[in-house]
C-alpha cells in the first residue's frame, strides 16, 4: 500500500477554501511545537508572533508600509506569470525606478510638491519600465532566456545604484558617507497619520488591487494575457500577436515595480542608499504565486508575507527567538500554504498492492 | 481558536504588568548581521551579554539581527522604543537616519549609534579607533611578507574602511617602502562566499599576507588553507586559522555598554561622542602569534607607544597618491580628517570606488 497523488479532473472547490485554513492550522500547530522545544511558552509565542503586531495602531500601519512594494511589485509579476512570463529581475526594476525617482526628486528638490511628486512617481515607472524593457526586446527579437537576462540585470541594477550614491549624487555634507541628501519635503510622499509611516505608496497598492481586480477578468487584454500563458498556439490562431503581449507584461510588470521603487524610497527611506530593499523584488514572486496570481489574492498574501517578517522581528525583540528560528517560522508558513494548495488540483489516494502490481512492468 | 487568543492576550498582559512593578533597566540591540558573523555582530552580542553579566536581574536586554539597512530598520528600532527599552543601540552606520528619526519621536528613550555623526540630545554615537590596530597589523603584515604584496578585503569606501587601508599602509611602510597593496572590494559587510572568493584572488595575485574590513571569518578561512598569513577582524578568530592568524583587531565594546547602562540607571546619561582606541580598551590586540619573537616584540612595543599616546598612526609627512602633502612633518590629522577621509595616501596603486 502506498498513498499517491492523483489529478483531479477539476479543481476542488472545498479545497480551494479549505487550504488557505488547513497551512494555517498546520502553521500553528507545528509553531506550537517549535515554540515548546524552543522552551517558549507556546500560546505566548504564537501571540507574539502572530497576534501583536496588531497591538498598536502604528504596527498596523507598519504592516501595510511593508507589504505595498510586495503586493504593487506582485501585481505586475502575476501579469507576466499569467502569460508564462518568467520576469525574475523585479528587484533590479524596483530600483531603477528609484532611481530615476530619485533623479527628479535630488534636481527638483525646491519645486512645489504637486509637481515634483508626480514626477518623481512617472520617472520611477519610466525607469522600471525601460529596464524591463531589456529583456523583453531580447526576448522577443533574439528569443534570449527571460530567466536569464532579467535576473542578471538586477544586479547590474544594484551596481548602478552603489555607482551614484558613492559618486555623483553622494551627498557632499555626509562626510563622505555613500548616501545621497535626505529628500525634502517637496519630494517626500506625505505621511497619512501623525503617528505612523502609512504614507502614499499604500494608497497606490490599495488602488491598484482594485483595478487589476476589475480589468483583468472583464478587458480583451486581460484575456490575450491569459491565453497567451495557457495556449500560445490559440493565441495565434485568435490573431493575438504573442509578441506583443509578452512585450505589454514585461514591461507593466517593469513599470510597476518601478513605481514601487520609487514609493518606498519617497515614502519611507527618504534618500537614495546603497541598500534600498529588503529583497522585494525577490519576495515579491512569492508573493505573487502564494496569491494565485490573482490580484485580491496577491493582496492578502502580501499582508501574510509582511506578517511573518514583522512577527519574526518580535520574537526575537520579545522572547529572545533567535533569527533561524523566526526564519523556519516563516519557511512553515510557506511550505504549508503551498502544500495544502496540491489538494485543489490533486487528491491523495492509498494504492492497493494489486494495482501496483498491475502496473508494476511500466514503473 | 478565538478562545485560545484571548487567553494568549491576557496572559500576556499580566506577564507584562509583572515585569512593570519593579523596572528593570531595558536595554535593547539593533544588529545589521547575524551574531554568527562570528566578527562584528558578535562582538556587539559579547557586549550586551557583558551587560547581563554585570547587572544580573537590574537588567533586561534584548536584540534582533541581521535587520537591512533599508526602510526595515526604522521600523525595528521604533518597535524597541515603543516596547518600553530605555536605552538602545544601533550598531551600523546604515542606522543613522532612521535612529535619527525614531529618536526625535521618543525624546525619553536613550539612543546610541555606532559609527555615525547625527546626534541630538537623546542620540550619543559612539565608535572605536580601528586604524590603531591598522597600523600595527601593517607593521607585522611588511614584516611577514616575502613577496611583497599584501592583500586586503575591503567591505564599503567609508571613512573608516578608508583611513584603516591607509594606516595599514602607513604602518607597512614604516617597514618596507616599497611595499604594494591590493584591495578588493566586496560592497557588503558580511558575505562569506564573497569574500572568500576575494581573499583567494588577492593570493593568486601574489598577496602572502591577508587582511580584511569584513564581518566574517572566511578570508582566515581561505588563508589557512592555502598557507598564507592573515588577520582577523573585529573578534580573536585564532580558531579559525590557528597555524595563519597573526593577530587579531579586537573591538571590545564591554565596557562602554557597562558604562553607558549605568548612566542610565543613575540618571547621569548623556549625549555626546565617544571615539575609543587602544587606550581605552575599546580596540584590543589579540595575542601575537605564528611570528618570530623579534616581530612579536616590535608590535607590541608599537602597540603601547600608541596606547599611551607617544605615537599616533597619522603622523606627518602624509602624502596623497598624488603626491601632495597633506599633514608636514610632526604634524597629525585630526578627528575630523580622519572622519571624513576619502583619499589614499602614496604608495597604494588603486583608486577608491568612487
Amino acid at each position: 500500500m502506498r498513498l499517491e497523488l492523483e489529478r483531479r479532473p477539476e479543481q476542488s472547490r472545498l479545497m480551494l477554501f479549505l487550504s488557505p485554513v488547513m497551512a494555517i492550522a498546520i502553521t500553528v500547530l507545528v509553531g506550537a511545537l517549535v515554540f515548546a522545544v524552543a522552551g517558549i511558552n507556546p500560546l505566548r509565542g504564537l501571540y507574539v508572533y502572530f497576534l501583536s503586531p496588531f497591538e498598536r495602531m502604528w504596527s498596523i500601519q507598519e504592516l501595510m508600509v511593508k507589504a505595498a512594494p510586495l503586493i504593487i511589485i506582485a501585481l505586475g509579476l502575476a501579469l507576466c506569470f499569467q502569460a508564462s512570463v518568467w520576469n525574475i529581475g523585479a528587484e533590479g526594476q524596483y530600483t531603477l525606478g528609484a532611481i530615476f525617482g530619485g533623479y527628479i526628486a535630488l534636481t527638483f528638490a525646491d519645486g512645489p510638491a504637486y509637481v515634483v511628486l508626480p514626477a518623481m512617481m512617472l520617472a520611477g515607472m519610466v525607469g522600471g519600465l525601460l529596464w524591463a524593457g531589456i529583456p523583453a526586446v531580447l526576448k522577443t527579437v533574439f528569443r534570449a532566456n527571460e530567466i536569464l537576462t532579467s535576473l542578471m540585470l538586477t544586479y547590474v541594477a544594484l551596481l548602478v545604484l552603489d555607482y551614484l550614491v558613492r559618486g555623483p549624487w553622494r551627498d557632499p555634507m555626509g562626510f563622505a558617507f555613500p548616501e545621497t541628501a535626505i529628500f525634502t519635503a517637496a519630494a517626500t510622499l506625505p505621511e497619512l497619520t501623525a503617528d505612523g509611516r502609512l504614507h502614499l505608496g499604500v494608497v497606490f497598492a490599495l488602488a491598484l488591487v482594485v483595478v487589476f481586480a476589475l480589468a483583468l477578468p472583464t478587458t480583451l487584454r486581460g484575456f490575450e494575457i491569459r491565453v497567451a500563458g495557457n495556449a500560445p498556439k490559440a493565441a495565434r490562431f485568435a490573431g493575438f500577436g504573442l509578441s506583443a503581449t509578452i512585450l505589454f507584461v514585461f514591461l507593466a510588470s517593469g513599470a510597476l515595480a518601478g513605481l514601487a521603487g520609487i514609493a518606498e524610497v519617497s515614502g519611507t527611506v527618504h534618500q537614495l542608499l546603497p541598500t534600498i530593499s529588503p529583497g522585494y523584488g525577490f519576495t515579491a514572486i512569492i508573493v505573487a504565486f502564494l496569491g494565485r496570481l490573482n490580484p485580491v489574492g496577491i493582496l492578502v498574501a502580501g499582508l501574510v508575507l509582511s506578517l511573518s517578517y514583522i512577527g519574526g522581528e518580535l520574537a526575537q525583540m520579545r522572547l529572545g527567538l533567535p533569527l533561524d528560528v523566526a526564519m523556519v517560522f516563516q519557511g512553515i508558513l510557506l511550505f504549508s500554504l503551498l502544500a495544502c494548495d496540491t489538494l485543489i488540483y490533486y487528491r491523495v489516494r492509498l494504492v492497493g498492492r494489486q494495482r501496483v502490481a498491475e502496473r508494476g512492468d511500466v514503473a | 481558536m478565538k478562545k485560545v487568543f484571548v487567553a494568549a492576550a491576557a496572559a500576556f498582559a499580566l506577564s507584562a504588568a509583572a515585569a512593570s512593578a519593579d523596572d528593570p533597566i531595558r536595554a535593547g540591540f539593533v544588529y545589521v548581521g547575524p551574531i554568527g558573523d562570528h566578527g562584528w555582530t558578535y562582538q556587539h552580542n559579547a557586549g550586551r551579554l557583558a551587560v547581563e553579566e554585570a547587572f544580573g536581574d537590574k537588567v533586561e536586554t534584548s536584540y534582533v539581527e541581521d535587520v537591512s539597512e533599508g526602510p526595515d530598520a526604522e521600523r525595528v528600532i521604533r518597535q524597541m522604543a515603543e516596547d518600553g527599552h530605555d536605552i538602545v543601540f544601533t550598531t551600523s552606520f546604515g542606522f543613522m537616519n532612521p535612529t535619527a528619526r525614531v529618536a526625535e519621536r521618543f525624546p525619553d528613550v536613550k539612543f546610541e549609534h555606532a559609527t555615525g555623526y547625527r546626534r541630538a540630545d537623546n542620540l550619543a554615537t559612539y565608535d572605536a579607533r580601528f586604524y590603531e590596530g591598522r597600523y600595527i597589523i601593517g607593521q607585522i603584515a611588511a614584516q611577514m611578507s616575502e613577496s611583497g604584496i599584501l592583500g586586503y578585503v575591503a567591505s564599503y569606501p567609508i571613512p573608516e574602511v578608508v583611513s584603516g587601508i591607509n594606516s595599514y599602509m602607513l604602518g607597512a611602510q614604516s617597514i618596507d617602502p616599497d611595499i604594494e597593496i591590493r584591495i578588493i572590494w566586496v560592497n557588503s559587510w558580511y558575505d562569506p562566499g564573497r569574500e572568500a572568493d576575494a581573499a583567494t584572488a588577492l593570493i593568486d595575485q601574489g598577496a602572502d599576507v591577508l587582511s580584511q574590513h569584513t564581518d566574517s571569518p572566511a578570508a582566515l578561512q581561505v588563508a589557512q588553507e592555502r598557507g598564507v598569513y592573515a588577520f582577523g577582524q573585529a573578534s580573536d578568530m585564532i580558531r579559525f586559522a590557528p597555524d595563519r592568524q597573526l593577530t587579531a583587531i579586537v573591538d571590545d565594546w564591554s565596557d562602554y555598554y557597562i558604562e553607558r547602562v549605568q548612566a542610565v540607571m543613575d540618571g547621569t546619561w548623556e549625549s555626546g561622542v565617544v571615539w575609543g582606541g587602544l587606550d581605552s580598551g575599546m580596540v584590543v590586540m589579540a595575542p601575537y602569534t605564528n611570528m618570530p619573537d623579534e616581530v612579536a616584540e616590535m608590535a607590541a612595543e608599537t602597540e603601547e607607544s600608541i596606547r599611551s599616546g607617544e605615537f599616533h598612526p597619522f603622523t606627518g609627512p602624509i602624502y596623497n597618491q598624488a603626491g601632495e602633502e597633506v599633514i608636514g612633518e610632526g604634524e597629525v590629522l585630526s578627528d575630523e580628517q580622519i572622519h571624513s577621509m576619502d583619499w589614499y595616501v602614496q604608495g597604494i596603486e588603486d583608486t577608491l570606488p568612487n
